[in-house]
């Protein structure tokens, strides 16, 4: 049998990562614990290198390789892009955080990077084959990573849970691919698409039913309402420096994932599934700001916060058009890098023996660390949407999306919600500026972190102020 | 497969119901069988039946575990759990019904080709890709249950070779001198 060696160069960033993360695993092995940073400056080497991969590989033509199993196109070279700064930021944010507390061993690294190489593979998978393999990859480091401060029932308990419902929905989207596995024979996503716009009579409800088992793993993954049960206690419950990665790099991931799924392989079921994300994006934003308002911790605030955000990046897919897409693009990236902020913050502000995860603990930031707050505000008033913060505008492209496809009710819906939902927002800044402190303890950062941070935060306006170049990204992504 | 699967969750004693497992699992083997899928169903047999379903005997006989408790509740629980199941059942029947996916069986395929071969031949040309993401899973797997369990514990006993090696005479001996004593 003959058989041509496929075309490796397109998934030279893959390549790199793998190669680099059973580096860092062996040479993790050889080091004392007193070099750890080493380990840490090795992993950011290794996404340093990803990046430059990725950016020599990256181009406007859309490459198939692998037997066309793998998809190299500018939307996944961009959301590449961003899944590896954003993974940089979170080792760099959570180092401090995982010296105090006793857990820095070289697995969260090498933990870390194999689930970013999932992200990658989930975004550049042309095969429901390897999108499930990346998705578990990811999931697997993820549960890994909850689980990793072994000292704590809390992270234990989130870890079963997030390991259990997260097996679930595996088995969900894999019941769904197989069922149009069967209707298709193939699992190509290209090919899916084509077998799908000539449905023979008879068999089109057997399609849907597929679709609905994917759509629910797709939820869960999400954490859309009603398959939402897992985030508040996996966000709480884990090590902030994880909760920090799980709410940020995967989010980008996911809808890679969605947009790879939905859009290509079931595109020609859109007006099926438009219906489905609606009741889902609805129930989303409305549980997710309504149950965040009750929250006393941050972090499950967050988590609900978290919910409603994805039921604006559902709005954008479900329009179905060019522009609705790219806005939900556009929508992930920010959130992405909003909740990157947030948690970071809290990751800042913890120290050795404290968890900074209560409202209570950010009262009166403003005295103790004027600047800090100052980001903090940022971030959140971007959460928020409101304007000149970059969320606003994230907010207002998929609104008009929606507005674009006569859904008017869905964004007033969706407008009116996100206005009780400024309230939990505006809380934390009124704790920050309007209360007194109780301790006076100072926070002590290092120079790399506040400049992140700052980055960060300074993003939020900048992006506010001229979001046109992401936004034309984003747009360009989608042809 | 049914009664053996039903016999799984129905009988009383923990190792009566890993050995209906077993039976489940060689009759599904023996299914793929007659669907002409050699390989699948001598996977099956090997891979669960002989590993998984032995490791899980081992860890059945050795745990002692206490099924009057587990199944407190369960009399109470078993109608609501056979009404959902039956409403989802017949849920599902009447959405999608068995005719819909009455697709003809595939035809007998040449005697002479052997799907192990088959396999085989795509496995690591084809599929290489999603082959490689599979060792990364595994080795992921792995990685997280070593760093998850394995704690070094105090005050257990290490043998040290080198120091043993190294060590000399006088650490060990001491010449004491002794006056000899009067009779």
């Amino acid at each position: 049998m003959s058989f041509a060696i496929p075309n490796f160069l397109p998934a030279a960033p893959e390549i790199v990562v793998l190669t680099m993360a059973c580096v860092v695993l062996m040479v993790d092995l050889f080091i004392k614990k007193e070099q750890r940073f080493f380990t840490y400056l090795l992993s950011q080497a290794t996404i340093l290198l990803a990046l430059l991969a990725t950016l020599w590989v990256a181009s406007d033509a859309t490459e198939l390789t692998f037997n066309n199993g793998y998809i190299r196109d500018s939307m996944g070279d961009w959301l590449k892009i961003f899944i590896l700064i954003i993974t940089a930021t979170v080792f760099l944010y959570s180092r401090q955080y995982l010296k105090d507390r006793n857990i820095d061993k070289g697995e969260y690294y090498v933990l870390g990077l194999f689930a970013m190489l999932g992200m990658m593979i989930m975004v550049s998978a042309w095969n429901f084959l390897n999108l499930y393999l990346g998705l578990e990859l990811m999931s697997l480091s993820l549960y890994a990573m909850v689980a990793f401060d072994r000292n704590s029932a809390k992270a234990s308990e989130a870890a079963m849970k997030y390991f259990v419902l997260g097996a679930i929905a595996s088995g969900m989207l894999l019941y769904g691919m197989s069922i149009l596995y069967g209707l298709t024979g193939t699992l190509n996503i290209a090919d899916v698409q084509q077998q799908l716009t000539t449905v023979p009579e008879g068999l089109d409800i057997a399609v849907v039913f597929g679709l609905v088992f994917m759509l629910v793993g797709i939820a869960f993954k999400l954490g859309a309402v009603p398959f939402h049960m897992w985030l508040p206690d996996v966000y709480h419950g884990a090590p902030t420096s994880v909760t920090l990665f799980i709410g940020s790099a995967p989010k980008i991931a996911a809808f890679a994932m969605v947009m790879r799924l939905l859009v290509s392989g079931l595109g020609p079921l859109h007006e099926h599934w438009q219906t489905m994300l609606i009741i889902l994006a609805v129930l989303s934003i409305g549980i997710g700001n309504i149950v965040a308002i009750a929250q006393t911790n941050i972090k499950r605030m967050l988590a609900y916060s978290t919910i409603s955000h994805v039921g604006f990046i559902l709005l954008g897919i479900l329009a179905g058009t060019k522009v609705g897409f790219a806005s939900a693009m556009f929508y992930t990236i920010i959130y992405a890098f909003m909740s990157l902020g947030a948690f970071g913050l809290i990751v800042i502000l913890s120290h050795k023996g404290f968890e900074a995860e209560n409202l209570e603990d950010f009262k009166g930031l403003n005295d103790r660390s004027p600047w800090l707050a100052a980001m903090m505000l940022l971030i959140l008033f971007s959460m928020a949407g409101v304007p000149p913060t970059v969320g606003f505008y994230a907010k207002l492209v998929v609104l008009q999306a929606i507005v674009n496809i006569d859904l008017v009710w869905l964004a007033v819906y969706a407008v009116l919600l996100s206005v009780i939902g400024a309230f939990y927002y505006l809380r934390v800044i009124k704790l920050m500026y309007f209360d007194k402190p109780d301790t006076q303890q100072y926070i002590k950062t290092s120079i790399d972190v506040s400049a992140v941070i700052s980055v960060n935060g300074l993003l939020m306006l900048a992006l506010g102020l001229f979001p046109g170049a992401l936004m034309a990204i984003c747009l360009a992504a989608m042809n | 497969m049914v009664l053996a699967a039903v016999g799984v969750i129905t009988v009383r004693n923990p190792v009566h119901a890993a050995l209906f497992l077993v039976l489940t699992f060689f009759t599904a083997a023996a299914l793929w069988l007659l669907m002409e899928a050699e390989f699948l169903g001598i996977v099956l047999v090997l891979v669960y039946v002989g590993a998984v379903m032995v490791l899980f005997l081992f860890v059945v006989m050795m745990l002692d575990i206490n099924v009057a408790k587990m199944r407190e509740g369960f009399m109470r629980l078993l109608p609501l759990g056979i009404l959902v199941a039956v409403v989802m059942v017949v849920e599902m029947l009447i959405v999608v019904g068995a005719k819909t996916f009455r697709i003809d069986p595939p035809a007998p395929s040449p005697l002479e080709v052997s799907n192990t071969k088959a396999l085989g031949n795509v496995l690591y040309t084809d599929y290489v890709y999603a082959f490689e993401i599979a060792a990364a899973i595994l080795l992921v797997a792995m990685i997280a249950a070593i760093s998850l369990t394995h704690r070094r514990r105090a005050g257990t006993k290490h043998q040290r070779p080198s120091d043993q090696i190294r060590v000399k005479r006088n650490d060990r001996v001491r010449l004491v001198k002794m006056k000899s004593e009067k009779k």
